[in-house]
């Protein structure tokens, strides 16, 4: 590293003052974003780990650190919030940190196969209007997440949403005359009680799969078909040739050319869903009784609604090591499926 | 990087199977009728499924029905622009104009873009271009708040944004805090609060916007090659000329789409408003259409809710449609040739 930096430096002949403006030049463009950074990011950072260790609430929200009633606790904040003695109801906190995980780990797990299949079906050959299914099925990647987190709401709306409607007409279809009336959001009571016993899912958590379904697969698709165009055909014919049937051709060509595209894919999906802020309190607000509450939600709700500000900040330095220990997780995933090009 | 990395990795498979096969005969494979058919049926289902919620919320908002579905309708029987009409005349029931809410919400988003961009762009050059001692450590600086989700700064952001304060203290005295305050016992009038403002959260929304900014330009720059800046250094010309009239010139496309990138993300930026603004007048657009569903929108038609949802998604839209463009030309102008 040093010897390139001399290479680059020491090109014009200059005195020893011209040397030392050399090696200052690169903090002299760090100035500025260090500078803003320093008062919105760092110090934030670092007021938000001081507050975390006191009981600051909305009346110390005029004088701050100076507020006489201001209180140092120690871990207290911390200590609450694992062991649930928050006063805030229906929350646990690792009931919450699984459902967050189980949360984007099923996301994923829908999007990325289902994105993988449709790529691998509009890539073949000869198959009529590719264009326009390509053009159509890119849409929810365009529209923001945002207006689609509330038309997704309204649409399992129990009385007046498209849901309930369309299966009402499904049902109709097969003769009957029942009216379905599912409450899609609010409906306590987990449909499959087993599953993640931690924390019962409950219909909410189904029909935010669907409405992020709509959304996540078509990245995937976009993705993966990236990737198929640029495996060589040659290796199809050649499969083909040596007798390799469709799926087997599938399996041993397809999926082990597009894996070094797919993994990063489905690892900013990964931490995408994890921290679907939007998406969520845009459909569910973590409702209902906190059963679809993710972490940032949570945090937010904490701040927003409750003003416990010490005990959020708590929850966001929490929150920061969960980050902290995925990014490490999901990094060292990606750098073990980059060296597998050259195994 | 990963594509030159892609091809390379390609080609040594293209070299292996071709030493398995070296005969030219290549057979094209039949496409059946009956195979047509069914994937044709499977593409139309998954249109279907994409076109759903987008032809319900079109036909809501083109509909002049004030009343709540009772049926499900996808594709328009009238098309009444009412709906959009009422929204764009009074889009809640706040004394907010449509107009307020956009200039907001357009303020927001390019003031936050264009200052990060601005603020970013020496910083990405520094950490592309120069080595020097404190390069590794800064650079993990800069990447830390990334890991951090958006929301984990509001907190402090909140309290020491909501600390700055003009208060009328009467008698013609005006008090800035935290630097000087009103006389004790006077409680005095309220003026402004930083946080309860466009401009303080802009200010805490920059916080989210840098980092990013600084990580995607210098990807990028990573990529300029550096011949021209050597060719440039040669005849003379020093760092801030290499700078200046080299290389932010040929980020200028990178610029724009981490422009608008940002934009499209801030334009739907709704946490920290939602947190920070208490006014009426300083609302924008995203947090109007979170009035518009839910607990607080009984009152509130949803042909107009819908109207709302298509006028919010479409800046995003139109932008992602031109940016296509931009993002090919950008990857494909980087030339040597000069």
């Amino acid at each position: 590293m040093a010897t390139t930096s001399m290479k680059m430096t020491s090109m014009p002949k200059r005195g020893k003052q011209g040397f030392t403006r050399r090696a200052l030049l690169p903090y002299m463009y760090l100035v500025p974003a260090f500078a803003v950074m320093a008062v919105i990011t760092f110090y934030p950072l670092i007021f938000q780990v001081i507050i975390s260790f006191t009981d600051f609430q909305t009346k110390d929200l005029l004088k701050q650190l100076a507020s006489p009633n201001l209180h140092q606790i120690g871990l207290k904040n911390y200590i609450d919030i694992i062991t649930g003695g928050l006063p805030v109801q229906n929350f646990e906190f690792f009931r919450v940190l699984t459902y967050n995980f189980w949360w984007a780990i099923t996301n994923v797990a829908v999007h990325v196969p289902a994105g993988i299949l449709i790529a691998v079906a509009l890539n073949t050959q000869g198959l009529w209007f590719k264009r326009i299914y390509r053009a159509i099925y890119v849409l929810p990647v365009v529209v923001p997440p945002l207006v689609v987190a509330t038309v997704w709401r309204n649409i399992f709306n129990e009385q007046y949403g498209a849901m309930n409607q369309f299966l009402t007409w499904v049902v109709h279809l097969f003769g009957s005359t029942q009216v379905i009336h599912l409450r899609w959001l609010e409906e306590y009571t987990p449909p499959i009680p087993w599953l993640l016993p931690n924390g019962p899912l409950p219909l909410a958590y189904y029909a935010m799969m669907i409405a992020n379904f709509w959304l996540g697969w078509p990245f995937m698709t976009l993705v993966a078909t990236g990737a198929l165009q640029s495996i060589p055909k040659d290796l199809y014919e050649a499969a083909s040739i040596d007798g390799a049937s469709s799926p087997q051709q599938f399996w041993n060509i397809t999926v082990p050319l597009i894996r070094p595209a797919m993994v990063p894919a489905a690892i900013y999906g990964f931490t995408l869903s994890f921290n679907l802020f939007n998406f969520v309190y845009f459909m569910t607000g973590g409702g209902p009784a906190r059963s679809t509450e993710i972490l940032v939600t949570f945090a937010y709700d904490l701040v927003r609604n409750l003003r416990l500000y010490g005990v959020a900040a708590a929850f966001a330095v929490i929150v920061f090591f969960v980050a902290l220990v995925v990014f490490l997780i999901t990094n060292r995933i990606t750098r073990a499926t980059e060296s597998y090009a050259e195994a | 990087m990963s594509t030159y990395k892609e091809t390379t990795k390609s080609k040594n498979l293209i070299v292996r199977f071709l030493n398995m096969n070296t005969s030219g005969e290549v057979g094209g494979r039949e496409f059946p009728l009956w195979k047509q058919i069914l994937m044709q049926l499977l593409a139309l289902f998954i249109t279907a499924e994409v076109m759903f919620p987008i032809m319900y919320v079109i036909t809501m908002s083109l509909s002049s029905k004030t009343t709540r579905p009772s049926s499900l309708e996808l594709f328009p029987k009238e098309i009444s622009f009412v709906a959009y009409q009422q929204v764009l005349d009074h889009p809640t029931g706040n004394p907010v104009t449509f107009i307020e809410l956009l200039r907001n919400s357009f303020l927001l988003s390019v003031g936050v873009g264009l200052t990060a961009l601005l603020i970013a762009v020496s910083a990405a050059y520094a950490f592309s271009r120069f080595k020097f001692k404190l390069r590794q450590v800064l650079m993990v600086l800069v990447f830390v708040p990334l890991l951090m989700p958006a929301i984990g700064l509001s907190t402090p952001l909140y309290l020491l944004l909501n600390s700055f304060r003009f208060v009328d203290c009467g008698q013609g005295i005006t008090a800035f805090y935290p630097i000087t305050s009103c006389a004790a016992g006077v409680t005095g009038k309220l003026i402004f609060n930083l946080r309860d403002s466009l401009f303080g959260v802009g200010i805490a929304m920059i916080a989210g916007a840098l980092p990013f900014a600084v990580w995607n330009l210098k990807g990028y720059l990573d990529t300029i090659p550096k011949e021209l800046e050597e060719a440039a250094m040669i005849d003379g010309a020093d760092p801030n000329q290499v700078f200046f009239q080299i290389v932010l010139p040929l980020a200028v496309p990178q610029l724009a789409v981490t422009f608008f990138l940002g934009f499209i993300g801030h334009w739907q930026e709704f946490a920290l408003p939602w947190l920070f603004l208490s006014q009426p007048k300083d609302y924008t657009l995203s947090m109007t259409l979170y009035n518009m569903t839910g607990q607080y929108a009984n009152s509130i038609p949803w042909n107009r809710f819908a109207a709302m949802a298509v006028i919010v998604a479409l800046p995003v839209a139109i932008i992602y449609v031109a940016l296509q463009k931009q993002i090919v030309s950008g990857l494909t102008s980087g030339a040597v040739i000069g």
